[in-house]
């Protein structure tokens, strides 16, 4: 079984490095336990500072967008390049040290014994760290707009902690360009009948992720985006 | 007949004039297809009767129960230009995400030439 662990990145020279390491580190361990093979995959964004070199001295893949297209044109890079080298799930993360590398076993266990298509990897239903108020507040206008416009029930459709099997990478098509493309997963979710299912994760929030975030005027800009999506 | 033609007919009428070169120069080079062509050309014609049959648009103002000539022109030209905002809103966005496929392939067809080199 193949793991890529696709993480969009966009000017995170600060700390791309630490993440990498860090990741490395619990794959390692990950390995140890279990026989799943897993590869890392860095979607630079068209970053103007050197997150494609830092990452590239990690030995990792690294795929360079020349221009900057946004969180879903990122993610939507990693998943295609994820069905060509024939992985069998596709784990994405944030490149800001957000995440806790810890939590990779918990997000993909649901997948490894077939119990879902697609884990979410949820900050609200998580006992560990604890989620500023005004992010909780824009997590939760977020949620309604998704449940409003694809019907679907989450409790953090923001999140960039997620992972799916193949059957989900073949099915799910991302048309959004920036944000909006973590709702736009749950409309892909609903539309091909994909299981879902949701784990605690935890949360390092730190002055650093908080700027590099979702600004929380996000879910207004998710809702016009989304808008426009379903005229098209 | 032209002593009755006032100042802002002509200014008007030489507006639809420029206008309507510009979607024939715009045609002629391939830039919009022979429906938009069509359309545009439509659109003003009907200007241009607007604009030397007022009493025409008042016609269609008391059809439709609206007040003055000039108010249905108003209504009807507000309308469309929010649908021309949003139309060319959705263009834009067509045109971002097939921007973004042409940087994907670039970015993985360059992954795949450096291995191979």
């Amino acid at each position: 079984m193949t793991l890529l662990i696709v993480l969009p990145a966009f000017n995170e020279e600060k700390v791309i490095e630490n993440v990498l390491v860090g990741l490395k580190k619990e794959i390692k361990k990950i390995k140890k336990e279990s026989k799943i093979k897993i590869k890392i995959v860095v979607v630079n964004d068209g970053s103007t500072d050197k997150t494609s070199k830092i990452a590239k001295r990690q030995k990792i893949y690294v795929l360079n967008h020349l221009l900057n297209r946004g969180l879903g044109g990122a993610l939507s890079t990693g998943f295609r390049f994820a069905k060509k080298m024939n992985a069998d799930l596709a784990l994405t993360m944030d490149s800001d040290g957000q995440h806790d590398p810890r939590d990779i076993k918990k997000v993909i266990k649901p997948i490894i014994t077939n119990q879902a298509d697609v884990v979410i990897g949820s900050r609200m239903i998580s006992k560990k760290g604890k989620i500023p108020p005004d992010r909780k507040i824009m997590i939760t206008a977020s949620n309604i707009i998704t449940f409003l416009f694809f019907g679907v029930k989450t409790s953090d459709s923001q999140s960039g902690f997620r992972c799916l099997n193949k059957k989900a990478l073949t099915l799910i098509n991302l048309q959004t360009q920036r944000m909006e493309a973590s709702s736009e997963i749950f409309s892909e979710i609903k539309k091909h009948k994909l299981i879902l299912k949701e784990v605690p994760i935890n949360v390092i929030y730190t002055e650093y992720s908080r700027k590099k975030g979702q600004s929380n005027l996000n879910s207004l800009q998710i809702l016009l985006k989304l808008l426009l999506k379903l005229a098209r | 007949m032209i002593s009755f033609i006032l100042p802002i007919q002509i200014i008007l009428s030489l507006f639809i004039f420029f206008a309507v070169s510009r979607v024939f120069l715009r045609f002629r080079e391939g830039s919009i297809s022979a429906h938009s062509f069509l359309f545009w050309v439509l659109l003003f014609v009907l200007a241009t009767v607007g604009v030397f049959n007022p009493k025409l648009t008042t016609e269609v103002a008391k059809f439709l129960g609206i007040g003055r000539g000039s108010d249905v022109v108003i209504y009807f030209s507000i309308i469309f230009l929010f649908y021309l905002i949003f139309r060319t809103n959705v263009l834009i966005e067509n045109l971002h995400h097939e921007i973004t496929k042409i940087i994907r392939e670039i970015a993985i067809k360059d992954h795949e030439n450096k291995k191979k080199s």
